[in-house]
Order: C-alpha cells, then sequence, then structure tokens
C-alpha cells in the first residue's frame, strides 16, 4: 500500500518532509515541498504530473543521484539522505536499478558487457558474472542478441537490455523514468509487459514516471504530482493527468 | 583486469584520432630519441676522456703545427709520465663522403698512450713491421669491410705529396665502453712525415701522461711557460676541456636540443590535451550512467587517466620502435662525423618519463572534470 500522508510503517522506502531547493538566477525555486511517501516491497508505482511537477528531481533523490534540502529518505533502514560521496555511490550499485527513458546504453559495448557493468563492481567470478548476466538476458527475452552492439538493436530491444542492467545484480528497486517515451507503442506495450512481469513474478519493486496513462495503468498505485506535492490519484482520472 | 574490455574499447572508439593522438607521440619521442642521440654523440668523448691526459696544441689553433723537438722537453717536467704525439692526415677514401678520422701517430708510445684501445699483440706487431701498415677502428672497418691484409688506397688532400695513399691493414683495435671511438685510422708517423710535402718535422698536438691527475693545472702551466715567448707558443689542457671547446665550436647542442624537445612536448600536450577533453566531452552521458549506477568518482577518474597513458604507451612502443628502425640509417649516414651514435638508456627513459608526463598532464584535467560530474546535470533526467 502506498501513502503519501506520513503515516506508514515498515515501508521499504519511507520519505518524510522532503523539500528540494533550486537556485536559479539568484532565486529560489522550490520543487519539493514537504513530501511525504510509504512504498511497501514489491510495489509498483507510477508518477504522473505536467513537466516541471518534480516527478524527476523526485526520482533523482530516491536513486541517490542528489541530495535534499531537508527532510529524511529511508531505503530498508538506510537513510539515503545522510550519505554522500563514495558511500552514496556504493549504496547506489546494491539498491537501485536505473532505467532511462533513452536506455543510455554504452555503445561500444555489447548487450553482454552492458549488462555485465553493474556485476564488475561485485566480488562475482566471470564464470558467476557470465550466469546472472545470461540470466538477466533470459528474463528480457534478447538471449540471442548478446553479443549485439546498441547499435545493432531496435529502441525496444536496447531498452530491454537497459531493464536487463538495472535487474543483473538484483536491487533492493527499480527506477524507471519514462521507460517507453522513446518507444514506439508495440514496443511500450512490451516493456511495460515485461515490467510488470518482473514485479508480479519476481517481486521487484518499481517506482515509474511516465507521461503514458497505458503505462501508469500497468502500475498498481498511481501518484499525481503537482507543484511539488505528491497526492493519490484517481485512476477513473488516469487520462486527464 | 575485469575492466580491460571497458578500456580498450573505450580508446578504439575513433580510430583515426586514437591512430593520430598515437602518431603524435610516437613522433614527438621519435623527435627526442634523435635529438638525444646526436646531443649524445656530440658529447660521447667527454665521458671517456682521460683524467690523467693533457693535450698540447699550437696556442694559435689545433691546425696550426708544433714542433717535434718539444717531446723531450715535455718530458722533463715534473709529473709527466710518458709523451706521444699526432697528427691529423685527413685522407679521403674513394669519395669525400666517406669520413673517418685519421692520425699519423707515433707508433713508439701511442698504444701505452691509450690502453683503452684494445690491439692484440700479434696485429700490433704485423702493424710495426710493416710501414705502410695501418691499424683501423672495429667501427670503420665494419662500416667499409675492411679486414686485416686489405690493402686501402687514400687520397692525401691535406698534406698533397702523392696523388694516393696506400696502407696495408695490420690490426682492428676494439675499445670496452659504447661511447669510446672506434672509428680511427692509424698510419705511422715516421711514413707520414717522410711523404708529406710540407711541415716536415713538427707533429699537430702532443699527448701528456701525467702520474696524478691533480697536478693537471701545475703541469699545464709549466708547459707552456716553457715555450711562452717562442715562435709556437703551446696551450695545454686537459683532454676533456679540450673535447668541451670541440663540442662547443658546433654551438650549444645541449640547450639547442632542450628548447625544441621543450617546444615539441609543449605543442604536444596542447594537442592532446585538447584531444583528451574533446573525447572525455563526448562522453559525459556514458560517465554518468557508469557513475548512477555505482562506479565511483575515483574509478571514473581512474578509467580516463588509464586511458591516456595507455595511448600514450602504445605511442611510446611505436616511437622506440621507429627510432630503432631509423638508427641504422643514421649511424650510416652520421658515423663518420659523430661517435657513438646510440640511445642511451637514460635518454630512453628519460623520454619515455616526459612523454608519459605529457599524457597524465593533458589526461589530469579532464579526467577530474569527469570524476566531478554530476550524474543528474549529466544524463539531465533519470
Amino acid at each position: 500500500m502506498v501513502r503519501v500522508d506520513g503515516n506508514g510503517a515498515d515501508s521499504l522506502i519511507k520519505v518524510r518532509g522532503l523539500d528540494k531547493t533550486y537556485k536559479r538566477g539568484g532565486e529560489d525555486v522550490h520543487v519539493l515541498q514537504g513530501l511525504n511517501l510509504d512504498v511497501n516491497k514489491g510495489e509498483f508505482v507510477a508518477f504522473m504530473g505536467p513537466s516541471g511537477s518534480g516527478k524527476t528531481t523526485l526520482l533523482n533523490l530516491l536513486g541517490g543521484l542528489d541530495l535534499p534540502t531537508a527532510g529524511a529518505i529511508t531505503v530498508a533502514g538506510d537513510e539515503v539522505s545522510r550519505m554522500s560521496g563514495a558511500k552514496l555511490t556504493t549504496w547506489r550499485a546494491r539498491h537501485v536499478g536505473f532505467v532511462f527513458q533513452m536506455y543510455n546504453l554504452i555503445p561500444v559495448l555489447t548487450a553482454f558487457q552492458n549488462v555485465e557493468l553493474p556485476l564488475l563492481l561485485t566480488g562475482l567470478s566471470k564464470s558467476q558474472r557470465k550466469q546472472h548476466v545470461e540470466t538477466a538476458m533470459q528474463l528480457v527475452g534478447l538471449q540471442d542478441r548478446m553479443k549485439h552492439y546498441p547499435r545493432q538493436l531496435s529502441g525496444g530491444q536496447e531498452q530491454r537490455v537497459g531493464i536487463a542492467r538495472a535487474i543483473v545484480a538484483d536491487p533492493t528497486f527499480l527506477l524507471c523514468d519514462e521507460p517507453t517515451g522513446d518507444l514506439d507503442r508495440k514496443s511500450a506495450d512490451e516493456i511495460l509487459q515485461l515490467l510488470a512481469q518482473l514485479n508480479r513474478e519476481h517481486g521487484k519493486t518499481i517506482l515509474m514516471v511516465t507521461h503514458d496513462p497505458l503505462a501508469a495503468e500497468r502500475a498498481h498505485s498511481l501518484l499525481h504530482m503537482d507543484k511539488g506535492v505528491l497526492v493519490a490519484a484517481d485512476r477513473a482520472r488516469v487520462g486527464e493527468l | 583486469m575485469k575492466y580491460l574490455p571497458l578500456l580498450f574499447r573505450n580508446i578504439l572508439r575513433k580510430k583515426t584520432r586514437l591512430l593520430l593522438t598515437i602518431g603524435s607521440f610516437a613522433i614527438a619521442l621519435f623527435l627526442f630519441g634523435i635529438l638525444a642521440i646526436v646531443n649524445h654523440s656530440f658529447n660521447a668523448g667527454l665521458d671517456v676522456a682521460g683524467v690523467d691526459r693533457l693535450m698540447v696544441q699550437n696556442r694559435v689553433s689545433i691546425i696550426q703545427p708544433v714542433p717535434l723537438a718539444y717531446k723531450e722537453k715535455i718530458e722533463q717536467v715534473k709529473g709527466v709520465k710518458s709523451v706521444s704525439f699526432a697528427n691529423w692526415f685527413g685522407g679521403v677514401y674513394q669519395d669525400e663522403k666517406n669520413f673517418f678520422p685519421q692520425y699519423a701517430i707515433d707508433d713508439e708510445t701511442y698504444r701505452a698512450m691509450y690502453p683503452e684501445f684494445k690491439v692484440s699483440d700479434a696485429e700490433w706487431k704485423g702493424f710495426m713491421d710493416d710501414r705502410e701498415g695501418v691499424i683501423v677502428g672495429e667501427k670503420t672497418a665494419k662500416r667499409y669491410g675492411f679486414k686485416i691484409g686489405d690493402r686501402v688506397p687514400l687520397k692525401g688532400i691535406l698534406w698533397n705529396s702523392e696523388p694516393s695513399w696506400s696502407f696495408n691493414i695490420r690490426g682492428i683495435y676494439t675499445a670496452g665502453r659504447p661511447d669510446e671511438d672506434t672509428s680511427q685510422f692509424w698510419l705511422h708517423w715516421k711514413l707520414f712525415d717522410e711523404r708529406r710535402a710540407f711541415g716536415k718535422g713538427t707533429v699537430g698536438w702532443y699527448m701528456v701522461k701525467i702520474d696524478n691527475p691533480d697536478d693537471a693545472v701545475r703541469i699545464s702551466k709549466e708547459i707552456d711557460a716553457m715555450f711562452a715567448n717562442s715562435s709556437t707558443e703551446t696551450k695545454t689542457q686537459t683532454e676533456k676541456e679540450m673535447m668541451v671547446g670541440w663540442a662547443k665550436q658546433t654551438g650549444n647542442i645541449g640547450l639547442m636540443i632542450t628548447i625544441i624537445g621543450s617546444i615539441v612536448f609543449f605543442t604536444l600536450l596542447l594537442v592532446i590535451g585538447n584531444t583528451m577533453a574533446m573525447s572525455i566531452r563526448e562522453r559525459y552521458r556514458e560517465l554518468a550512467v557508469l557513475k548512477a549506477i555505482g562506479y565511483t568518482d575515483t574509478f571514473i577518474l581512474f578509467l580516463v587517466m588509464a586511458e591516456a597513458l595507455l595511448v600514450a604507451g602504445i605511442g611510446i612502443l611505436l616511437g622506440l620502435g621507429m627510432l630503432l628502425a631509423a638508427l641504422p640509417g643514421i649511424q650510416n649516414a652520421l658515423g663518420g662525423f659523430l661517435q657513438a651514435i646510440y640511445l642511451p638508456p637514460n635518454r630512453a627513459l628519460l623520454g619515455i618519463g616526459i612523454t608519459f608526463l605529457v599524457a597524465f598532464l593533458a589526461g589530469i584535467l579532464p579526467a577530474v572534470n569527469a570524476s566531478r560530474l554530476r550524474v543528474v546535470d549529466a544524463i539531465r533526467r533519470v
């Protein structure tokens, strides 16, 4: 159950009184204001809202890519908002799987090598890494494309490699920023189906920002963000968001 | 080791740029190597110059003669162990470009004066028994294919008493150290003095072996004082001083090489620095992704530096290879004029060190920038 009232307990991801302020042209811009959020393990949460509402900023903070101005983020008992530098980087490697809109694969590496990247940071042996990569590639249905370079793959396939890279180290949760934003409808549906499958069959906790109402429908919970404040959205009115 | 594919794939992504960058490193090192070889050759004699030998020459110039009669007087100076003498012969073998130094030597004293040059007793005896005999350094013998027993004609262009002088090779001398000059050609001074058209009874210079190197200044002063106010005044100096004087006649080679080398490496620094900066800027997004998935700032710093140093390393190997390939040609072209044409190991190490330093300096700023990259700025969105 996802909550935004700050009254959740024992949740996997706990956000309390989150503020994020940027300086722009000498003025303070309050992107997030006193935001609360509780996400339990195994949830699939979609965030919708107009551009500039703070969705991506929230994902950056939840993923440990940025630090809040005030408030606290706790993931599986670790207070992420108090970490910095190398500690935060190590935490990201262990707990967060990122799925980017533009896939962000390394073009000079094969699909296998791209997926292997997070595992190089672990103490796994070469054969163990190979086994993990093959499993992840099998999960995303690309076991026959492991030696292909990104340029040799379609957009949907690239995104599936991106998802394989995100899950290969078995992170605590996945952060997806408009994972279907650059794909045609058919490929987008395949990606959403894959994410739903990962959530349903493998218990992956997924937080997804999207502008696509059809994508949002796949999630268990839908949150609407406007002017830095989160509210639970009415599924019947998803198309209006 | 597990990061090597990432490292190699990164440097191989723009092959033309990689080749040009490697080429820049290689050519800079190659040029440095050539300059170092020339500089070393000019100064080669300095390191092997005998500390217990003095050179006595005409005060006006080394090309002006000194009377033979001075020998006995010099031998009388306290602290002098032995005296030898020689003349510049300056003959031409087949063609003027076939240059090697030829000396008419005092065969009774020369061998003992230069113990660093090794000739077997049998070959020396053959030389002494043949008025037209000569001893040749192994470098010159190798260069022209001279063998013991060969008859070698030389045009005596300086002394001109005969259209051609012919000599029999009776021995080949060697030396223990690579810096020693093994290109000389020694003929009998007596034969030379008999046959030359002018200057009979004079020598080119004297070599004076002394008992104690600490007495060099005193002995030099005494010798010069002995012939002061005569028709042929002398200038006495240590062998090393004389060689320094020779080297200086061609200009301050060391300074020229330092200036040229500095310009080359500074230009290389600018070019490589710009290339590295461009290469990293193009990959900000990829580096940000690496950071997002857990690679630390330090890893990114090392990755970029490793790329710069790897490219430099390949350039160094290529540059050294080019030097090795070019060395025989350089030896062939300059072998007659310069001695000890090779790249001394300390100079090679210096060149390698400077090349790596340039790579380090060129890479460090882009590497620091990449390591400080804010993921959210580079990716814009998660």
